[in-house]
């Protein structure tokens, strides 16, 4: 597969937390390719791949589907759309960004807030309440209610790009390059015989809760469960303390609620195969899906492995492919030696 | 070439205050069969057209070429860049975007908003803590391809939304350009000759220089104006209206408009059934400030195309404003030329 163009396709697709059928779709396209065992359930994409046998473990690979966004809420008598958010925005960033409402058809818009010059002397470092965002989607209300309907979830209109080196941007990127790592690794692990089964499922409703996660691992009840997302990647306005560095390979996740042998697993077969890691120590939950995965049913051993990302829940976040790449390779390894 | 695709290909074309050559480029392609024209000093197109006949008075119909953008100031040691706003730029509406720098893909972006503190939350961002990525790792790498002084545009999309409506950069004032393009490609009454001036962003520098050079009796300045006839604006802020046709003004912040002008505007734009309001702010100022007092004083008006979220990269006007002050404006020539 040609990484790169994976990774922008999945980014260029649209599927906010609750409505990700759109990118669930084009992701279920792409596991078609490599097994004939895979559907669409709750929204989330399942990819079966092995005989699932007693005695032998069963290995649960995700990275979840779906993206942060906007819904909206109310129309307003002059035809202007209130949102609320799905999943953690920065309202800072909102002023004067192109959108497309996903409504009976794609309406395109702008989010508008008070012009700057206009405010309140004094009001000048404001950042706006979601009560003081609308959506200008250059309709009246009658003309809007034709086409969209309170609960139409809208997102930032935005085309990934390719950056220098290897670099890409993309509004989705959070958690699509996973996806796409996933896809990577079942390519790797295509003609390898195994001593386990393994599930894909790219799981909707992460950016609200681990919803998907949650009833998704239930469904699949693996023994070991690997949840891929990503982390934050160092820049300048922020601390080396939380953050990772771009390009230097998978974030293994060490966690009170992750499984340690397992993370040390991880650490021991980057090692062994040459591949760069990195470390990401957390205190508590891991704010990804493992945090669901481990107290399921009656408990399964999970870890986190985190694709090193720039300018989180941003229309602009970048990733390194060689960490995609690198991350599908160590998850390829570690499938391999499962036992 | 209809007006919409005129104002489209303007609009994506790249060209702050200095740096004008695309869009100048681009004009001087669409009118040298139509006038005489010369580049003056500065930049500007100063371009003669001939009409049927020659009129009493000079007139002058100005607008500029140049939009706001940004200036990259320094290479930072991790690869990025630093920028300080050309024109007056709202950094609320630069963060979160991509940018193209000397062409070069960027974006930028901001720490995560699971890394700010619930205080830089609700600051606004500005450009002293922004800075623009184009991928490079390092301070070496990026001065490879960018350096201190090259300039850095919105990566926008132009599109139309709603009923009627458009969405770009830059239409602010490549709206006035495409007026003036469609004017020159027409057949005039009367002679006139139009100016298509660099640098108003920063200070109305080059319609200053033009307008001494055309030596006027009256001049007649095409612009886009602030509107905010949006959500949570005051009524008293809501100046101009999108769909109400041009806004003509008495007075702003750089001009006391010529009031004969101004009264016979509103009187032709009736007799002629065009759509035509006024501004109820004292606010803002275009090149009719250095044009009105040119040499011994011109006679001067502006025809503004109410335009909201005005210099970011989504500002949104509405065709029929801009079909109305394209007629309006060869109304007002023809009366100038006689009075």
């Amino acid at each position: 597969m040609d990484l790169k163009k994976t990774v922008m396709s999945l980014a260029d697709a649209v599927g906010v937390s609750g409505d990700e059928n759109s990118a669930a779709e084009l992701a279920l396209g792409y596991l078609k390719e490599i097994t004939d065992d895979c559907y669409i359930k709750n929204n989330s994409v399942f990819g079966n791949f092995g005989t699932r046998e007693s005695g032998k473990p069963h290995v649960l690979i995700d990275a979840h589907i779906d993206q942060i966004g906007f819904v909206v809420t109310y129309i307003t008598d002059d035809g202007f759309l209130k949102i609320s958010n799905c999943g953690g925005i920065d309202r800072r960033l909102l002023l004067a960004q192109q959108v497309v409402v996903l409504g009976k058809e794609r309406v395109k818009g702008v989010i508008c807030s008070i012009p700057p010059h206009l405010e309140k002397s004094g009001d000048d470092g404001k950042v706006p309440e979601f009560s003081e965002i609308s959506i200008d989607v250059g309709m009246t209300r009658e003309q809007a209610e034709k086409v969209i309907s309170l609960g139409d979830k809208v997102v930032f209109l935005q085309h990934s790009a390719e950056l220098i080196g290897d670099r890409i941007t993309g509004a989705a990127l959070d958690d699509r390059c996973g996806v796409a790592c996933l896809l990577r690794a079942a390519e790797l692990l295509k003609n390898e015989k195994l001593n386990c089964s393994y599930t894909i499922m790219f799981s909707s409703q992460e950016e609200i809760g681990e919803r998907g996660a949650k009833i998704g691992v239930y469904d699949v009840a693996p023994d070991i469960a690997i949840a891929v997302d990503v982390s934050f990647a160092l820049t300048s306005d922020d601390s080396e303390l939380k953050c990772g560095k771009m390009g230097g390979g998978c974030m293994i996740g060490f966690s009170p609620v992750l499984d340690r042998e397992l993370s040390k697993t991880m650490v021991s077969i980057a090692e062994k195969n040459g591949l760069p890691f990195q470390r990401e120590i957390m205190n508590e939950e891991t704010g990804t899906n493992a945090d669901r995965f481990s107290v399921n049913c009656g408990g399964v051993k999970a870890v986190t492995l985190s694709i090193p990302l720039k300018y989180m829940h941003t229309p602009v976040e970048v990733i390194s492919l060689a960490d995609v790449e690198n991350t599908a390779q160590l998850i390829a390894a570690y499938v391999k030696e499962v036992k | 070439m209809d007006f919409e695709t005129l104002l489209n290909e303007l609009c994506v074309l790249n060209g702050t205050s200095g740096d004008e050559g695309a869009v100048r480029n681009y004009i001087i392609d669409k009118i040298k069969d139509k006038c005489e024209y010369k580049i003056d000093p500065l930049g500007s197109i100063i371009a003669f057209k001939k009409g049927r006949s020659t009129p009493k008075n000079k007139v002058m119909i100005s607008a500029h070429m140049d939009e706001v953008g940004m200036i990259v100031t320094s290479v930072k040691s991790d690869g990025t860049l630093t920028v300080s706003p050309v024109g007056g730029i709202d950094a609320r509406v630069v963060i979160g975007r991509k940018v193209k720098v000397n062409g070069i893909q960027g974006v930028i972006g901001s720490k995560a908003v699971h890394n700010l503190s619930s205080d830089e939350r609700k600051r606004a961002a500005e450009f002293s803590s922004l800075y623009a990525d184009i991928g490079a790792e390092s301070r070496e790498e990026a001065e490879k391809l960018v350096c201190p002084g090259d300039y850095v545009y919105f990566d926008s999309e132009y599109y139309l939304f709603g009923d009627g409506f458009v969405c770009g950069k830059a239409i602010d004032d490549r709206f006035g350009c495409a007026v003036m393009i469609t004017l020159i490609n027409s057949d005039l009454a009367y002679d006139c000759t139009f100016t298509f001036v660099v640098q108003e962003e920063v200070g109305l520098r080059g319609a200053r220089a033009a307008a001494f050079t055309v030596e006027p009796d009256f001049a007649i300045v095409l612009e886009a104006t602030t509107a905010a006839d949006i959500p949570l604006a005051s009524d008293e802020k809501k100046c101009c209206f999108l769909g109400k046709g041009p806004a003509v003004s008495y007075m702003d912040r750089s001009t006391i408009y010529d009031r004969e002008l101004y009264s016979l505007s509103k009187q032709l734009a009736k007799e002629n059934n065009l759509p035509w309001q006024t501004k109820t702010m004292v606010a803002g100022g275009n090149d009719s400030g250095a044009i009105h007092i040119t040499k011994g004083g011109v006679r001067t008006m502006a025809i503004s195309v109410p335009c909201r979220y005005l210099h970011s990269p989504a500002s949104a006007a509405k065709l029929s404003d801009m079909e109305a002050s394209l007629k309006l404006a060869e109304i007002m020539l023809e009366k100038a030329c006689t009075l």
